[in-house]
């Protein structure tokens, strides 16, 4: 599972740090920094969870991404 | 500004048919290379070939980006992106203003090879007497491709192509978030080609000539010719057409040379970097050599920064710029990019005490990779050149308080004045 925060729909509420603190913390001005993108099985859960829980579905956990060998980090995309 | 064309091994290309008594029109246009053979799908394959890659920045394969445009369903639309948002850039108001066909021709074919019945041109919406040049010059053509010029707010960020895009749709002129991109979901939700009007000029003649003529130009892997803006300290500052590969100090002496005793160079314009002059001097301009050297090739800007300037100032005033342009959509942009300015007009006018420099390291890593668009991103890569090429100045700054070069006029242009 990989995580993406949407920037522009995320207003700070900071409701997925409570959520997902393994993962996520908060910067000085209350905006989601994650420690990796990636989400290792064990919690994919607590992910989904906090995704679904998010006011403004800033919070994007996409199960299409499976963590493992041979997984591409940064696509290069067109533009 | 001047815009000379002096013999290079390739000879000009896109600026071949420049003349100085005034814009070149159709008839001139088609003298000087003929008319826009009938081109189809296949263009893409040619375009591949070529190894031509875009002129608005990243460098992306156009090709590969015509090829993800093509492929998906339905109508397409083409959007060429004349905005040129670089305030130091010059380049693309010269083909527009000069040389229209030729970016009209490349907008015309990509129509054709992607299968595009829409195209749209868009420029700043205060340019009213380009928007009237422009919509003249499609009116003398006959494109099967229905083109519309369209006036754009003048903002630095309404020129990503998704911020385009959504203009386009009767939105605002700010980014989006992707995905989708442009190419899967774009004007009218039909996949859209958004490319540089630089970049068409060159499928134009590709159209033309082929990819092998346009690989004779260039490095094998970083072939053809691009337009360069130099500027700074410079005897001719101007619009230049290099091979690229081309070392940076040659694309300096193509503008006469320095005018004065350089201090460093900003590559790549403000999306760019600081190099040192020195070091910069032999490096290649491609995107490979520039990454490699600590810079970026960005838009093709060198602005020569002469000794008895202030880096660290001239910095802080484009940090502002570019912090007061960013959409207010990110929290990580609207909150990080005025801090950031704080911090590094605190280093350049005011001496940080020996805070500014340790301020400017946290608040970086918390900016990076976190807006919607790249326009933070670029905002950093710019600080963190400019603390390595002018580290010790930054050290005396922060500690000691402000050089005499802050005393000296600003040399960085910026909208709204003149070069
Ligand atoms: C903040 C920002 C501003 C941009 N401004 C411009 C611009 O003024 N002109 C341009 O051609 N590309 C601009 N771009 C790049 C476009 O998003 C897009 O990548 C480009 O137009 C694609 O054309 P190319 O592939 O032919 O280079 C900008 C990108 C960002 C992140
Ligand atoms: S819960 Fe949603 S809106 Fe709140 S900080 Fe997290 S991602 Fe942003
Ligand atoms: S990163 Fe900044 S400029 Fe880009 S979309 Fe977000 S707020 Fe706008």
């Amino acid at each position: 599972m990989r995580l993406r925060v949407n920037p522009i729909a995320c207003t700070g509420h900071g409701m997925c740090a409570e959520l997902l603190p393994e993962l996520i913390t908060l910067d000085p001005w209350g905006y989601p920094l994650l420690a990796s993108e990636m989400v290792p099985q064990a919690l994919a859960g607590h992910a989904r969870r906090a995704a679904d829980a998010c006011p403004t579905l800033a919070l994007l956990a996409d199960d299409s991404f499976v963590a493992g060998p041979g997984v591409r980090h940064g696509r290069r995309h067109a533009g | 500004m001047n815009t000379i064309t002096v013999g290079h091994r390739a000879g000009p290309r896109l600026l071949a048919g420049l003349s100085y008594y005034g814009p070149a029109g159709l008839p001139d246009h088609h003298r000087q290379h003929g008319p826009l053979p009938a081109v189809g799908r296949r263009l893409i394959d040619v375009v591949d070939a070529a190894g031509l890659t875009g002129r608005g920045g990243a460098g992306f394969p156009t090709g590969r980006k015509m090829r993800i445009v093509a492929g998906g369903r339905g109508s397409k639309v083409v959007v060429a992106n004349g905005c040129e948002g670089e305030p130091a850039s010059s380049k693309d108001r010269l083909l527009l203003t000069m040389l229209p066909h030729l970016v009209l021709d490349g907008l015309a074919a990509a129509a054709a090879a992607i299968g595009a019945r829409d195209a749209y041109l868009c420029v700043h919406d205060h340019e009213a007497s380009l928007l009237e040049s422009l919509q003249a010059a499609v009116a003398a053509r006959k494109d099967s491709v229905r083109i519309q010029v369209s006036g754009v707010p003048g903002r630095y960020v309404a020129s990503e192509q998704s911020a385009l895009v959504q203009y386009l749709n009767g939105g605002a002129a700010k980014p989006a978030f992707s995905p989708p991109r442009p190419q899967e979901r774009g004007v009218r939700g039909l996949p859209t080609l958004v490319n540089n009007v630089e970049t068409l000029a060159h499928l134009a003649l590709i159209a033309r000539y082929g990819d092998r003529w346009f690989r004779s130009a260039g490095l094998p892997a970083a072939p053809g010719t691009m337009l360069v803006t130099v500027g700074g300290a410079v005897r001719r500052p101007g619009v230049y057409e290099i091979e690229l590969g081309t070392p940076v100090g040659e694309a300096v002496a193509r503008a006469g040379g320095l005018a004065e005793q350089p201090q460093a160079l900003l590559v790549g314009g403000y999306f760019g970097a600081w190099l040192p002059a020195g070091a910069a001097w032999p490096v290649p301009m491609t995107h490979a050599a520039l990454k490699a050297a600590g810079g970026a090739l960005g838009a093709g800007m060198v602005i020569a920064l002469p000794a008895s300037s202030c880096l660290l100032a001239e910095t802080a005033r484009i940090v502002r710029y570019l912090a007061d342009e960013g959409a207010g959509q990110c929290g990580p942009c609207v909150f990080g990019l005025p801090a950031l300015a704080n911090a590094m007009a605190d280093l350049a006018y005011h001496g940080g005490r020996g805070r500014a420099g340790r301020q400017l390291a946290a608040l970086l890593p918390l900016v990076e990779r976190r807006g919607a668009c790249k326009h933070p991103d670029g905002v950093t890569q710019l600080i963190r050149s400019a603390v390595r090429v002018a580290a010790r100045d930054a050290r005396e700054h922060d500690v000691a308080g402000p050089c005499r070069g802050i005393t000296r006029e600003p040399l960085l242009p910026l909208p709204g004045e003149d070069l």
